[in-house]
């Protein structure tokens, strides 16, 4: 790799074993991937140092100390000796965590993992670290400008971060964001280059693509379609607002590895397909018409059997405040039916307005919960009992039945608001 | 029965050498929500290896894939003693190129023959993450 004076002087130590501990680690990512070089960036979104009880009683066994600074050095920077962690030298933010910082009795968090929960934010903020708490850190404050070089984790932020505001990132992971936070450094490779970032599939849509949950399925369908490939969309999408970006990159990351896509005539780098492909041809053209629909649909809906829902989740991605607004509208003066839960996810900030607008109170009226800082899969916590949860996010539907072992449905958020005051699932494909 | 040995020649991009019986899939895998970093068990709803683990094998597959948790998952694989043995994948992305260097698992890669034709599930495997080399020994097959 070919390293600046300024690298070369934190890989040899003259910054502090902290920076070198960091340095070292993205050096050996670097290598992996075959980067030649690393990118300046001072946008990092990660989890630095933040820590499970697992992760905390591992290292106390082990290392004598399960601590802060023991777990960013053994475990972020992958060190094999404990160094002090130097502050944020690059502005960074903190995603998703592990619980909501008040409703952590209803999600069954123990009050010892609540302590640990505090102890780790005051770390983390007494290391100049955002505590945005979201995995939409673009709604909650940071709104990265178009090419800026960052280093993000979270797949959904990451995608969107690629196609719809056209800045630049990998989907980076938690050693090497944590690593980017102390150094500024990334390696220069994949989507920080131009070249990376031009189409390599075409995908023509032949119905059209209007509601919040089309546009999750049709994201689940182009993940599935082309993997961790670029898909350029062409036809009878329109002009997509924020939250049906939101469930379409969301889903295409889940079910395939999407970390940009290009709608032609709507996202920054592709005014025209010409300019969407660049020097590429497609090596593939994909179609989207009604048999795809249904199939996808019915894909979604495979881990649902029972109609009796008890659960609804709502906020996957964190729900913006427009996605409140709907939902409060939806629940305005009426009661969720007695054995179902309804808990909806979203960020701290998006809901100190939620407060200030009375829709926290609405939810809350008619029984139901809003969260901030995690969501049921992040957090593995769902209303105790639960069987069968219905869900208007098809990233969620990829993953909480997985790692829950639960039934799900999926359809519009007013499918969902439906079962919670009905208990029943009654969603189908208009 | 003799044993059939082939060679194959390509990239390591993390060191140090592993031997151990092949699990090889044609599906990408998930990290986080794709497999219990507990236990090495493949989760995700519909992958062909659903159900199975990958502990102590050499893992052969075309790459990573999903959330940015990756190398998280695979990290805390090590961490449970769940890891697999060695890594062995044709697709390079971010995810994979992080999770393998803290897995600290032997990988190689941009192989000169793909180890997803040539490995099968069972076949022994042995592994040099600092030279690049793949030896497969094929498991002898009753007829």
């Amino acid at each position: 790799m070919k390293l600046t004076d300024g690298e070369k002087a934190m890989l040899d130590g003259s910054c502090g074993p902290g920076k070198q501990k960091a340095m070292e680690l993205l050096v050996r990512y670097a290598e992996a991937l075959g980067a030649e070089r690393f990118v300046d960036t001072n946008n990092v979104a990660g989890v630095p140092g933040s820590s499970s009880l697992f992760l905390q009683n591992y290292y106390k066994q082990r290392a004598g100390n399960g601590d802060y600074e023991t777990i960013f050095s053994l475990y972020d920077l992958d060190s094999d000796i404990v160094v002090p962690v130097p502050k944020a030298s690059s502005y960074c933010c903190h995603l998703q965590g592990g619980m909501d910082p008040e409703l952590w009795p209803a999600q069954g968090m123990s009050r010892e993992a609540y302590d640990h929960f505090r102890e780790d934010e005051a770390e983390v903020a007494s290391h100049g670290i955002q505590l945005l708490k979201t995995c939409t850190p673009y709604l909650a404050g940071n709104v990265p400008v178009k090419g800026e070089h960052c280093a993000w984790m979270e797949s959904s932020a990451v995608v969107f971060l690629n196609s719809v505001i056209g800045a630049r990132t990998n989907t980076e992971g938690r050693e090497s964001t944590s690593a980017a936070t102390i150094t500024g450094k990334i390696p220069d490779w994949g989507f920080h280059r131009d070249e990376y970032r031009f189409g390599t599939h075409a995908i023509e849509v032949e119905v059209p693509v209007e509601s919040v949950m089309d546009w999750g399925m049709l994201g689940y369908f182009v993940g599935e379609a082309v993997e961790e490939n670029i898909p350029v969309i062409t036809g009878a999408c329109g002009q997509p607002n924020l939250i049906r970006h939101k469930h379409f990159g969301a889903a295409a990351a889940s079910s395939g590895g999407v970390e940009m896509y290009h709608i032609v005539g709507s996202t920054p780098e592709a005014a025209t397909r010409e300019m969407a492909f660049g020097p590429r041809k497609p090596v593939a053209t994909v179609k989207y018409g009604a048999a795809e629909r249904r199939a996808v649909y019915d894909r979604l809906n495979s881990n649902g059997s029972d109609t009796n829902v008890d659960y609804v989740m709502l906020g996957c991605p964190h729900y913006s405040i427009e996605q409140l607004w709907e939902v409060a509208r939806l629940l305005e003066g009426k009661k969720i039916r007695s054995g179902c839960s309804l808990w909806i996810f979203t960020s701290r900030a998006v809901k100190s307005t939620a407060d200030l607008n009375g829709y926290t109170k609405t939810i809350q009226d008619a029984g139901g919960l809003l969260m901030t800082d995690t969501c049921s899969a992040i957090a593995r916590a769902v209303p105790q009992g639960t069987k069968v949860v219905a869900l208007d996010s098809a990233k969620q539907s990829h993953y909480l039945p997985a790692i829950m072992g639960i039934e799900a449905w999926f359809g519009t958020t007013e499918d969902c608001i439906q079962a919670a005051l009905t208990g029943r699932w009654n969603g189908d494909l208009a | 029965m003799s044993a059939h040995t082939i060679t194959l020649r390509g990239r390591g991009i993390v060191g140090g050498c592993a031997e151990g019986e092949a699990l090889v899939t044609h599906e990408t895998i998930s990290g986080w929500g794709g497999i219990d970093p507990m236990t090495g068990t493949i989760i995700e709803t519909h992958h062909e290896l659903r159900g199975v683990s990958f502990k102590d094998k050499v893992l052969v597959f075309p790459g990573a894939k999903g959330s940015s948790g990756w190398s998280n998952a695979f990290h805390m694989t090590r961490l449970t003693n769940s890891a697999p043995k060695a890594m062995v994948f044709n697709i390079m992305n971010t995810k994979i190129a992080l999770g393998a260097v803290v897995t600290h698992a032997p990988s190689v890669t941009e192989l000169d023959q793909d180890p997803l034709s040539v490995i099968e599930t069972g076949d022994w495997v042995k592994v040099d993450g600092d030279r690049g080399v793949v030896e497969v020994t094929k498991r002898a097959r009753s007829l």
